[in-house]
């Protein structure tokens, strides 16, 4: 029961276990209630700290189930899933969540400075109001993603692009060590894709890890230094230039490629400068 | 010198009965006041509605063998609510079908059992409310009812409002959506009874409803939409209160059409207000 497993605003007494994984899934196999086969299938991953993953594959995929599963947004059956040495959820503070545009409502009457403190929230937990610290996080991963200025506005008001780096502004506050983004890069212009990934190789290099999915394939080739092909299982996964063949895009994107993704037939040469 | 105005004012409340029912009133509109602004935000209208109705048949039972009316209502909302639960969990219904054949059953019972147990004079003070049969003792329980919304909004906004913008990283930080969803629906059951009694089943949703959505027309941070609602809920509910006292017509209806007219006056003024700014934002937007 979701109640029972959910520890809000609890302290992190386990440290991380050193040496091991930021993430490690084994054999996990997943489907939904009712649903006629898996979305998932005996998917293995390992993700080291400083990885910068792109997680890539067609819609239905299971990219974003894969990714509910880690965060605990669906229960888990068969297979295990490891953060930091631990069983995921043990310390949620490590974990953060940049979700899909379209989960939220982005006409919701909070300010930039209000969705960015809730990356505070696991810090804080029930009934305690942000401390003096907390609004110094906040402010610097406002300042961090360039919207200090915006920080009074209401959500609604700013742009695909703005609205995604006040999304990464919150994980930023929120300090995770192993970071996870599903499809950040919908409708965001190039400036906040530079922001972001400059940002992303800043925390990794640092020793944090970032688990980003995409089904935009230019992007790979300058920005991550492993790709993980995921369509049910795991197809390919290995350095953006060994795994980014055609014969693993043509496996992971099914035959049907050329006829479903036109536009992005040419992509992978189209990789930004 | 007293005003005439003032005369106007303070003379109805010389009544115990007149003044019971004022402060009937303003604890209902500050119980659903605070509970608007989430209502209308997480878009729980109907459900809001649905559970105002399906508390009908734990009032009347509560109302025939003489018990606390609060624990007949929240009796069947905890039923209601975990019927809806059951119906709709593994998606095989939508939640809004589930909610739908809740209400009208529980509703039915309702009327049904009202039939059978009590009179027509107590059928239209529970469907329509009757704001001057108001007792000490209804009013100590009502201020109880009101004390426990305001804590528990007070004490748990911010939880309230993460989990209705982002879910997922609600979640994420162990924080469970559906523990603040069903705490939100205790407290609307709660609330209901409480508005029952001025403005009745029938007209509890516009409580609910408008003094949340007139705020979003004036501002868009949730704290201030909280105190806007607030105070068109209770001014309305005297504005209504005095119109109804004067004018000798049904409370409830008094208290829900001023509350309508301020909406319709908040959304011209911020539709106009909208038309006129109309370059002034979006140049402010700029690109990035």
């Amino acid at each position: 029961m979701i109640l029972n497993t959910l520890r809000y605003g609890g302290t992190c007494r386990v440290p991380a276990v050193p040496d091991t994984p930021a993430l490690a899934v084994d054999n996990l196999t997943f489907s939904y209630p009712g649903a006629d086969g898996p979305v998932l299938e005996t998917v293995n991953l390992l993700v080291h700290p400083g990885d910068r993953v792109a997680l890539v594959g067609p819609n239905g995929a299971g990219k974003s189930t894969l990714l509910k599963l880690i965060l605990g947004l669906e229960q888990q059956r068969t297979g295990t899933i490891d953060v930091y040495g631990h069983p995921a959820h043990t310390c949620l503070h490590r974990v953060s969540i940049v979700p899909q545009r379209t989960s939220v409502d982005w006409q919701f009457p909070v300010t930039v400075r209000n969705v960015v403190t809730m990356g505070r929230y696991v810090h804080l937990g029930w009934f305690k109001r942000p401390r003096s610290e907390d609004k110094d996080r906040v402010q610097d991963a406002l300042e961090a993603m360039e919207i200090a200025d915006l920080a009074d506005r209401q959500i609604g008001e700013l742009s695909g692009g703005q609205q995604q780096r006040v999304m990464l502004a919150r994980t930023l506050a929120h300090d995770a060590d192993l970071m996870l983004m599903d499809e950040p890069l919908n409708h965001v212009d190039i400036s906040t894709q530079e922001l972001m990934f400059h940002t992303l190789e800043r925390l990794t290099s640092a020793g944090k890890a970032a688990v980003v999915s995409t089904h935009d394939l230019g992007i790979l080739t300058v920005h991550f230094n492993r790709a993980v092909f995921l369509d049910r299982t795991i197809i390919a996964d290995g350095p953006v230039e060994d795994v980014l063949t055609p014969e693993t895009i043509a496996k992971a994107y099914g035959f049907e490629f050329h006829k479903n993704y036109p536009h992005q037939n040419h992509t992978p040469s189209e990789a930004p400068r | 010198m007293i005003s005439p105005l003032l005369a106007a004012i303070v003379e109805p409340l010389s009544y115990t009965f007149v003044l019971h029912g004022l402060l009937a009133g303003l604890l209902a509109a500050l119980a659903c006041a605070t509970l608007s602004p989430f209502v209308v935000w997480r878009g729980m209208a109907f459900v809001g509605d649905a559970l105002a109705h399906a508390i009908l048949p734990g009032i009347v039972v509560a109302f025939a063998l003489g018990i606390s009316l609060f624990f007949g209502a929240l009796g069947a909302a905890v039923l209601a609510v975990a019927g809806i639960g059951l119906f709709s969990g593994g998606g095989r219904l939508k939640e809004d079908t589930a909610i739908g054949v809740i209400f009208a059953g529980f509703f039915a019972l309702g009327i049904m059992l009202l039939s059978r147990m009590v009179s027509y004079q107590d059928l239209s003070h529970i469907l329509f409310g009757n704001i001057l049969g108001v007792s000490t003792k209804d009013l100590a329980s009502m201020a109880v009812v009101v004390l426990i919304v305001i804590l528990t909004v007070a004490l748990s906004f911010k939880e309230i409002v993460v989990t209705s913008f982002d879910p997922s990283h609600s979640v994420a930080i162990g924080l469970s959506p559906d523990l603040i969803r069903y705490g939100l629906l205790m407290l609307l059951a709660l609330t209901t009874v409480v508005a029952i009694q001025t403005v009745g089943v029938v007209l509890v949703l516009a409580l609910l409803v408008t003094p949340g959505a007139a705020a979003s027309m004036i501002s868009r941070r949730m704290s201030r939409i909280l105190f806007w609602s607030v105070l068109f809920s209770v001014a309305a509910t005297v504005t209504g209160f005095y119109t109804s006292y004067y004018w000798d017509i049904p409370s409830g209806s008094a208290i829900v059409l001023t509350l309508t007219v301020i909406f319709l006056v908040t959304w011209t003024v911020s539709a106009a207000f909208r038309h006129r700014h109309a370059r002034g934002p979006r140049s402010a937007r700029g690109p990035r």
